[in-house]
């Protein structure tokens, strides 16, 4: 007895239990009908393999819960795994429901109500991270959304402002040291005396707009100009910066 | 609830403390409870140019570590009795000042003053973001010189994002220009920014324009706020900017060029 504590205490804790947080895809059931679900998902993987392949993958199945005869959930999963997805956990599940996820090793995750607005939101982001997985796998840039980012107070020294996936709007002077990033197009509605930056997704069409061009540096996709190098009679007035055939230009407005 | 007042400006050395100390008595003087805090810590010169720097027994820091009471700390000025000063530790350094202490002893000043000036020390770290976290107002000290204005506009940038009324979704700490050591003659030459080139890069409200003047340098002798010395024009020039910042229309002086007539020329310096 004194052997084996002296042995416990003598043991440094190789253990750690602590809380973390993921993102998972969540696959949302209208239906009982397994046939159904797997030609579908199968459709849905079939757009991006590598996205899916071995993705952890949560069941949601608010909708059919309460439907008569209960989705035959073992059937489900066995299905599911075989097309190389791994559900690791079930939710909106009615008791009995929850009961058999359990006994087949699924974990029962809670949800509330705001729940089902993620739910929504969640497959439409997968969706569309599937288009742009899509569009990598073809060699083109990553697609830039419509909506823009609009900044209406002065862009101080040393401030970085990086628009992801759209334009970006600066309705106000933007200070020498500070940083404009965008995936799509830059306009200044002011004096430009910082960097900009455009295109760094890798769309080679993004623009640069100013009105007062004064800039540190001044990039498209990747290739740049500095201050030094923009010829005078461009220096403070407006113009635009744009590539052409891999060359930076840049053209009065 | 007092109105928190940070003097501040990024760059070193452009008359923040004298700024804070004149400010703060001018605003005493005129009838306000005001205490002014030390935030240099490890570099104090406050004491110094309020003439205090003999009566030192307790400080910031003392007070934030409860190592002494707020009052055992305050230094009363002898020249006007609605002014306090708060020194800060020349032994110790910035780290000894905590968010949370730093906040306790500001809730606790705020109960007895009207007015609570902060004179930042110099650069962006612990010091200068936590003299400015709690303000209201902000006083952007910025003399007319290229590294002075962008490192003003680098702490303009701080002030609306690490302030503690940026983080919690408030109105945004009220912004001022004060530009000193400004020379209109060196303006006129073309060697010095003026005021229009300086609010170009910077816009924003122009709260006073401090002429150079070798008054200064006594008055930090003197230990006595630049402001008290009425016969300068750098003292006349603080009085309007503390009558500017309590809501008075002054018109801007010593922006141009004064003309000197040959009676001036004859006697004058």
């Amino acid at each position: 007895m004194s052997a084996k504590s002296r042995k416990q205490s003598n043991q440094s804790s190789v253990i750690e239990l602590r809380a973390d947080s993921f993102t998972l895809p969540v696959l949302k059931l209208s239906t009982t009908a397994i046939g159904a679900i797997i030609e579908q998902l199968n459709e849905k993987v079939d757009q991006a393999p590598e996205f899916f392949r071995n993705a952890p993958l949560v069941l949601d199945i608010f909708l059919i819960a309460d439907d008569d005869p209960p989705i035959k959930l073992e059937s489900l999963v066995n299905k599911i795994q075989a097309v190389d997805l791994t559900p690791v956990g079930i939710r909106g599940g009615s008791q009995s429901l929850n009961d058999v996820a359990q006994s087949i090793g699924l974990a029962v995750l809670s949800e509330s109500r705001p729940a089902q607005k993620a739910i929504e939101k969640e497959t439409q982001d997968t969706s569309e991270s599937v288009k742009q997985e899509q569009k990598q796998e073809q060699g083109l840039a990553t697609e830039v959304g419509s909506s823009a980012m609009i900044i209406t107070q002065p862009v101080r020294s040393g401030q970085r402002i990086y628009a992801k996936n759209c334009d970006l709007v600066i309705l106000a002077t933007v200070s020498a040291g500070a940083e404009l990033i965008a995936d799509g197009n830059i306009h200044i509605y002011g004096t430009l005396r910082g960097r900009a930056l455009a295109g760094v997704g890798g769309n080679t069409d993004s623009r640069i707009f100013c009105q007062d061009l004064q800039a540190e540096l001044v990039s498209i996709s990747g290739q740049y100009q500095i201050s030094e190098g923009i010829d005078d009679s461009l220096q403070g007035k407006p113009v635009q910066v744009y590539l052409s055939d891999d060359s930076l230009l840049i053209d009065d407005l | 609830m007092a109105r928190i007042i940070v003097v501040t400006s990024g760059k070193g050395g452009v008359g923040k403390t004298t700024t804070a100390a004149s400010i703060a008595m001018g605003l005493a003087q005129k009838g306000h409870r005001t205490a002014v805090i030390d935030f240099d810590v490890g570099l104090r010169n406050l004491d110094l140019l309020m003439g205090c720097e003999r009566r030192v027994v307790y400080d910031f820091v003392n007070v934030i570590n409860n190592e002494a009471k707020i009052n055992q700390a305050l230094i009363r000025d002898k020249r006007c009795n609605a002014l306090y000063v708060l020194p800060a530790s020349q032994t110790r350094d910035k780290d000894a000042l905590t968010t949370d202490g730093v906040g306790r002893v500001l809730d606790e000043l705020s109960e007895e003053f009207e007015y609570v000036v902060c004179d930042s020390p110099a650069g962006i770290e612990r010091g200068a973001t936590l003299a400015m976290y709690y303000a209201d107002d902000a006083i952007v000290v910025t003399n007319p010189e290229i590294s002075s204005v962008r490192d003003s506009d680098r702490m303009l940038g701080i002030l609306s994002s690490k302030s503690r009324r940026a983080e919690n979704n408030e109105d945004p700490i009220k912004e001022h220009l004060l530009l000193t050591r400004y020379s209109p003659e060196r303006v006129n030459l073309g060697d010095m920014l003026s005021v229009d080139d300086v609010q170009e890069i910077l816009s924003l409200n122009l709260l006073g324009v401090i002429p150079e003047s070798k008054s200064v340098l006594n008055a930090s002798n003197a230990g006595a706020p630049i402001i008290m010395d009425q016969e300068s024009d750098a003292g006349q020039a603080y009085m309007d900017v503390v009558c500017r910042y309590l809501g008075e229309d002054v018109p801007h002086r010593f922006i141009e060029l004064q003309k000197k007539g040959l009676l001036g020329r004859l006697f004058g310096g």
